[in-house]
């Protein structure tokens, strides 16, 4: 405000009283015409805003757009439901139906980790936590959604490495590695939830004698189930599209591997990955039955589905809370 | 609601704010009310009664409920211990490449050419990384900050709603499909963008700028990472302008103050801080993210500094370096290769340790709750 006072209306209105030809002139035709300067200036910083909102759009749309076009070449039932098992070269062949088994594998156990302990410290942050210990709780949770995926990856290596040798790759290792980055997700997004639900209830509940821990799982809990159920989704949302951490802890195959406990696994963010990194497929001048493309067309029909998987479980999320949550007010 | 500013427990248990956190003010009363039902004997002395509190609370909190406790205050206490084994692990396994002799290293530690020990090894990663993070937090934070405007203050009400939406989803995008459509759609497309920029600047006397003709340099992976963390720094910096007291705005209004004159003389002195945290939360996920890296800056070797932002082959950021060798490493190479893990874990907890504090700092003294 230090450069343009607002100018005294009296002395410019009789210039504008010709310009806009009317009489009945408000206050805020005065003020918003008065000072060019500071109009222009407006003008330009909402443009600017504008411009900004727009730069933001350009590459979601051009992404989508992309994935859904390239994705859409190879995306059947015969890619979602064949393996890569004896696929070579360019053959037109092969599907992801190992790495979306070995995704939901693996995530599932993620979730099987991080919900009870990150329900749990979510629980302790708002029902029991206060105190130096439950600050640091806090604090460090918030810091604990900053750990890069890849050292996940790394830390889950080194604590299996310690018992298994260091040449260990299981679909486990994966899901300690995904707990490690999903567990603060959930504390985070759980501790909202709980922090609305209304303390009457709780109260109600003590009134009744009913302790605190029976109250806490009948009342708090069940009030806040919608909520939780899709915080839960949306931290699921989050890891299912990790790629480092698995790349360094679960490696990767071409065959189909239901054992979590035992081997390597292909998850379908390795798997776009992979199939990206061998790039185009060398084939023979006349070969009928060989695409150059493949690779890449896997690649982009993987990224497809796990799109797809991404965006439904956002949804599926958002909507449980709109649909099952308790009309509080 | 002004957004999760009573961020745990802790701002507010001493405190006096009012209406959410009143719970935490009944805390000391509460076991008493609920004990004298539960304890089915005539509440004699009332709860005001010297030494029967102790008692109570000691009966109520047992069996089951102790046992829930238990579980609940353990749950938190493990998640410090994990982020405190996360370190120690790395530290075991990384340590033999801080110790090994430089001819070991050399021999087994899979270095690129021309490095010789740890430390000239680990350091143009770090450059590396710090350039492609700094890159990204110029591009992005400026947009970020104008998003977050336009859903606080700018954009009709009907679709600022929309508009958070779809910046979330952009958040929910693997990495690994940004990092698929920057290398096949956008570095391409932009080289030229970029072969044009290094000649202008080749122009000032003096200075060379090279371009590569498929765009798998720095400057794409920056952009790239710039839309990556677009979404974490406008979320950040939207709840911080949201609670901007509305008295000073509409004091600014009152004033006189056009629509930009409210933002720059209530809206952004206010959120100053929260801008940069935001940035820094936007720098501690810029410095970690991998896929994107590996994925458009595929051949660089990382073994040298170089500002040639353009050109590829040089810049290499750790977490890509990591993952570009970890597969086919083993042995003494993938002790380096953690210690190079470590070394980026502690920049990013830094990073993320001091924005965070900043947060935390803000929320106790801004009085926007």
């Amino acid at each position: 405000m230090r450069a343009t006072p607002p100018p005294p209306t009296s002395g410019a209105a009789p210039a504008l009283a010709g310009a806009l030809d009317g009489q009945e002139l408000t206050t805020r035709d005065l003020l918003s015409s008065v000072d060019k300067r500071r109009r222009r200036i407006d003008r330009t910083m909402t443009g600017l805003v504008w411009l900004a909102f727009v730069l933001a759009i350009t590459p979601l749309v051009s992404l989508l757009w992309t994935v859904l076009r390239n994705g859409l070449t190879k995306f059947n039932g015969y890619f979602l439901l064949h393996s890569m098992r004896n696929v070579s070269g360019g053959m037109d062949a092969g599907g992801a139906y190992h790495a979306i088994a070995g995704t939901l594998l693996i995530t599932l156990g993620t979730a099987v980790i991080s919900v009870p302990i990150g329900l749990l410290a979510a629980i302790y942050l708002v029902e029991y936590g206060r105190g130096p210990l439950a600050r640091a709780v806090t604090f460090f949770v918030d810091v604990m959604t900053g750990i890069p995926s890849i050292v996940a990856g790394l830390f889950s290596f080194a604590v299996f490495a310690l018992f298994f040798g260091p040449g260990v790759r299981l679909g486990i290792m994966g899901s300690v590695a995904l707990a490690l980055l999903m567990t603060p997700v959930v504390v985070r997004s759980s501790e909202e939830m709980l922090r609305l639900v209304p303390n009457e209830l709780r109260e109600a509940s003590y009134a009744l004698g009913v302790p605190k821990w029976l109250t806490i799982v009948k009342v708090v809990l069940r009030t806040s189930i919608a909520g939780l159920t899709t915080s839960v989704l949306l931290a699921v949302a989050r890891v299912i599209g990790e790629t480092a951490p698995l790349l360094i802890a679960v490696g990767s195959t071409a065959s189909i591997n239901f054992d979590l406990f035992s081997g390597r696994m292909m998850t379908l963010p390795v798997f776009i990955y992979d199939q990206y990194h061998q790039g185009p497929a060398r084939c023979a001048p006349h070969a009928t039955d060989c695409l150059v493309s493949i690779n890449l067309d896997r690649a982009w029909a993987a990224a497809l589905t796990l799109l797809l998987i991404v965006v439904i479980l956002n949804l599926v999320g958002r909507l449980v809370t709109r649909l099952f949550a308790p009309k509080l007010r | 609601m002004a957004g999760d500013a009573p961020r745990g427990g802790a701002p507010a248990a001493g405190s006096d704010v009012p209406p959410v956190t009143s719970w935490e003010k009944d805390e000391k009363v509460r076991p008493v009310s609920a004990s004298t039902i539960d304890a089915s004997q005539p509440p004699l002395g009332g709860p005001g009664a010297p030494g029967r509190p102790a008692r109570r609370r000691g009966s109520a909190d047992r069996g089951l409920s102790r046992l829930f406790r238990w579980a609940a205050t353990g749950s938190g206490v493990l998640l410090l211990l994990v982020l405190a084994a996360v370190a120690i692990f790395l530290l075991v396994q990384g340590w033999s490449a801080f110790t090994a002799s430089e001819a070991t290293l050399q021999s087994q530690g899979n270095l690129p050419e021309g490095v010789s020990n740890l430390a000239g090894y680990i350091g143009p990663l770090i450059f590396g990384t710090l350039v492609a993070a700094a890159l990204a937090l110029v591009m992005a934070t400026p947009v970020a900050v104008g998003i977050a405007l336009f859903v606080s203050h700018y954009a009709p009400r009907r679709i600022a709603g929309t508009v958070g939406f779809v910046i979330d989803l952009l958040a929910a995008i693997p990495s690994v499909v940004f990092g698929l459509w920057g290398a096949q759609l956008l570095a391409p497309r932009i080289a030229g963008l970029w072969s044009w920029v290094a000649s202008v600047l080749s122009a000032i006397p003096g200075v060379t700028v090279a371009a590569t003709p498929t765009g798998r340099s720095m400057a794409t992976t920056a952009l790239v990472l710039a839309i990556m963390i677009l979404p974490i720094i406008t979320a950040v910096s939207r709840e911080v302008f949201k609670q901007t007291p509305r008295l000073h705005e509409e004091a600014a209004l009152a004033l006189g103050a056009t629509r930009w004159e409210v933002v720059r003389t209530a809206v952004l002195p206010f959120g100053r801080s929260g801008i940069v945290s935001a940035a820094m939360l936007g720098l501690g996920r810029a410095l970690g993210e991998t896929m994107a890296v590996l994925m458009v800056l595929s051949t660089s070797t990382g073994a040298g500094f170089s500002f040639q932002i353009f050109d590829s082959g040089v810049l290499q950021t750790i977490a890509a370096n990591i993952a570009a060798k970890f597969p086919d490493s083993s042995g003494l190479a993938v002790n380096t290769l953690i210690a190079t893990g470590l070394a980026l874990f502690v920049i990013t907890m830094a990073v993320n340790m001091v924005a965070r504090w900043i947060v935390s700092r803000r929320h106790e003294f801004s009085g926007a709750n």
